[in-house]
């Protein structure tokens, strides 16, 4: 066993929850208490609204240098606390961290951004907030515009940004931070999917350097990418340390009750659970690989757990670029769903002559009043395969980013006059 | 098999430790001290009209009120120095020490979000507002020269000491800024207090007069005591080097500068203790 970069033993972190709908102390209540404590000879000392929260609970293991490691989990599961306790924004209550090397941790995209201040402003302020100096901002300068692409508005104050903009300077600015440790927390959910792709291959090329990452994310298929090790949570302990695809298994068994798919779990406790999702071609054969001529149905099954009114259930086919072609659900033609706990199924027909060869990956998405209560960004994968253009052996290949044959009538022109 | 790499030290977090490096990384983040401060500068002057000027113009409308309240209605004497010089020496330093205390104690609540994203030594920001004020204060003492040419008084040599009694007044206002910034992010109620303090400050601080002026009504014992307020032995020791104050008052700057000394090290220790659970109250 290498020396590990960062060792973790019996991690603890405790939170005091208030019953009060009061969130902060007062200096009057403190007082007054003590006065009250004082006046009842101390009997009434114990505060009877406290409870204690256990965020984070005898959590140990060892990670070395240059491993890429997830984190996943759901929601107060204990992620964020954790990365918290190892960035050292809060202390913990119980155990030890050892690490060897530079943190940069990267909790929130833009921390310290202001609004009034420049581009050029905000990328030296937000890199000392990060912990560079100004020697090194000014040396990763030109790069760190160059990897935002908002060279043109450098001078510009932050607050006439696109949200893109903003976050792509963001990111760019944390991305061009060198430690030798590096934590990452769900950043890479904002920005357009060619950004996002340009993040995940940065921090792949960190990883390349030997650098040590860690990555929490809702995002399965990116964990997947990334990272070779991953971290379990569960009601803030580990629930298993394991190479990526074994936890994810885990991971997905703990929440789906079909052990069959590998579809996960949505981002919180959700009312609804895909269980599984067909492809099935003319014949009835669940298959990944249709013909573009064909029809077929995307068949979702799905428990549900609470009961859904006025919800909408929907898949959106998205190219390898992550370019969403088209989506459809259930209310195209004005049908909202009531469903009683329980399995269901629901079933859409894919026209013929639709999507071009290729492959393509589907979304499921759950809508109740409007809210996305589930979804699943990679529910499956298809390819359609391409067809011989008739006579030729030749495929065809036109552009285009969908197949739509038209009729067409051709005839000699006549003259006419209007 | 790699060899021995170049292994960077190690770093131990637990519970109630106290930070090994805290100082050398406070040193890492000087930049970020600098960047701060900076920030709170550059903001505050872009979105206002006068700019600059409103650093100047608020210590000189309150000279005036001072000069017409004490020396025309209260008639109080100034040793044939020129009032306002006599005003100004006592006010600005005084200025700085409350725009300092407020600010820093604000500072970390307003700073909330750096606060809890991302690490880096806290005592940076309440610091870092201790800065602006102090840049403030430093275009203030523009004005107080301009009153001096007006008046044609010429300061003696001991104005060389001046940035000594400059650095007082930081220490002076550091430690109670510490202590109040702490306090302000544990209990919100704080910040209530703190405008009543700066109010009572002005008045127990001698800025519409001399502090020798205790000294004459009450006794020598009462200007030591006096002198506990560490603002006194700044005040007199600014009016010293300028000129309106005959000679210093060795003992009473002695105790005012050990009181500042002693808020430091309290306000620094106790910052420090609070300063881990910030990002989970705040």
């Amino acid at each position: 066993m290498a020396n590990p970069i960062i060792s973790v033993e019996n991690l603890g972190k405790r939170y005091r929850l208030r019953h009060q709908q009061q969130s902060y102390e007062t200096l009057r209540d403190s007082l007054t208490a003590t006065a009250k404590s004082w006046l009842a000879g101390r009997l009434a000392t114990a505060i009877p609204s406290e409870e204690d929260f256990w965020a984070l609970k005898d959590v140990s293991f060892e990670i070395n240098q240059g491993d890429v490691v997830g984190v996943i989990g759901r929601n107060g599961a204990g992620k964020s606390t954790l990365l918290k306790i190892l960035s050292r924004i809060t202390e913990p209550t119980t155990g030890r961290i050892r690490l060897k090397g530079r943190v940069a941790s990267l909790l929130e995209v833009g921390t310290g951004f202001h609004p009034e201040l420049t581009g050029r402003e905000n990328i030296f302020l937000n890199g000392a907030i990060l912990g560079m100096t100004k020697t090194e901002i000014r040396r990763h300068f030109d790069e760190i515009v160059a990897f935002s692409e908002v060279e043109r508005f450098l001078d510009t104050p932050v607050k006439h940004y696109s949200s893109g903009m903003y976050t792509r300077l963001a990111f760019s600015v944390a991305a061009h931070l060198r430690s030798e440790i590096l934590i990452v927390d769900e950043v890479l959910a904002v920005g357009d999917a060619a950004f996002r792709h340009k993040c995940l291959a940065k921090m792949q090329s960190a990883a390349e350097e030997d650098r040590t990452v860690l990555f929490v994310s809702h995002d399965l298929a990116a964990i997947q990418k990334l990272t070779e090790k991953t971290l379990l949570l569960s009601h803030g302990r580990l629930q298993s340390f394991a190479d990526t695809a074994t936890c994810l298994a885990e991971y997905v068994a703990s929440c789906s009750r079909s052990d069959a798919t590998n579809l996960p779990r949505p981002l919180n406790s959700c009312p609804v659970i895909l269980t599984e999702l067909r492809l099935e071609d003319s014949t009835g054969r669940n298959t990944r690989s249709l013909k573009l001529t064909e029809p077929f149905d995307v068949r979702i099954r799905f428990s549900c757990e609470q009961p859904l009114r006025n919800a909408v259930i929907g898949i959106a086919v998205h190219t390898p670029n992550d370019v969403a072609l088209f989506a459809t659900h259930t209310n195209d033609f004005g049908t909202l769903l009531e469903c009683s706990p329980g399995d269901w199924e629901a079933v859409c027909h894919v026209a013929p002559n639709l999507l071009r060869a290729g492959k393509y990956r589907i979304s499921v998405g759950v809508l109740d009043h409007n809210l996305l209560v589930y979804h699943v960004a990679d529910a499956c994968r298809l390819s359609i395969e391409p067809i011989l253009l008739d006579g030729s052996g030749h495929y065809d290949e036109r552009i285009g980013e969908l197949y739509m044959p038209m009729r067409w009538a051709v005839a000699p022109a006549t003259l006419q006059s209007n | 098999m790699i060899g021995p790499a170049a292994v960077p030290d190690e770093l131990v977090i637990e519970a109630g430790r106290t930070e090994a490096h805290y100082w050398r990384d406070l040193w890492r983040y000087r930049d970020l001290f600098y960047f701060l401060a900076w920030r709170d500068l550059l903001v505050r002057y872009k979105q206002t009209v006068f700019g600059v000027l409103w650093a100047v113009l608020r210590p000189f409308l309150t000279m005036l009120i001072f000069v017409v309240v004490f020396s025309q209605v209260a008639g109080l004497p100034s040793d044939g120095v020129p009032y306002p010089i006599l005003v100004l020496a006592g006010m600005l330093p005084w200025q700085f020490f409350a725009t300092a205390l407020s600010d820093s104690s604000a500072s970390l609540v307003s700073n909330a979000n750096l606060i809890t994203k991302i690490y880096f030594p806290r005592i940076i920001l309440p610091a870092s507002s201790v800065i602006v004020a102090l840049v403030d204060f430093t275009i203030t003492l523009g004005l107080l020269a301009a009153v001096m040419v007006w008046y044609r008084h010429v300061p003696p040599v001991q104005v060389v000491l001046l940035p000594l009694f400059v650095l007082l007044s930081l220490v002076a206002a550091l430690g109670p800024g510490l202590i109040a910034t702490a306090l302000n992010v544990k209990y919100r109620d704080f910040r209530f207090v703190i405008p009543f303090i700066v109010q009572f400050g002005l008045y127990v601080s001698p800025i519409g007069f001399k502090s020798s002026v205790i000294e004459g009504r009450l006794g020598p014992l009462a200007r030591l005591l006096y002198s506990l307020n560490p603002m006194v032995g700044v005040i007199d020791g600014f009016r010293w080097c300028l000129g309106a104050e005959p000679s210093l008052h060795l003992a009473s700057l002695a105790i005012s500068v050990i009181t500042s000394v002693v808020l430091l090290g309290i306000g620094v220790r106790y910052f420090r203790a609070t300063e881990k659970g910030f990002a989970d109250i705040v």
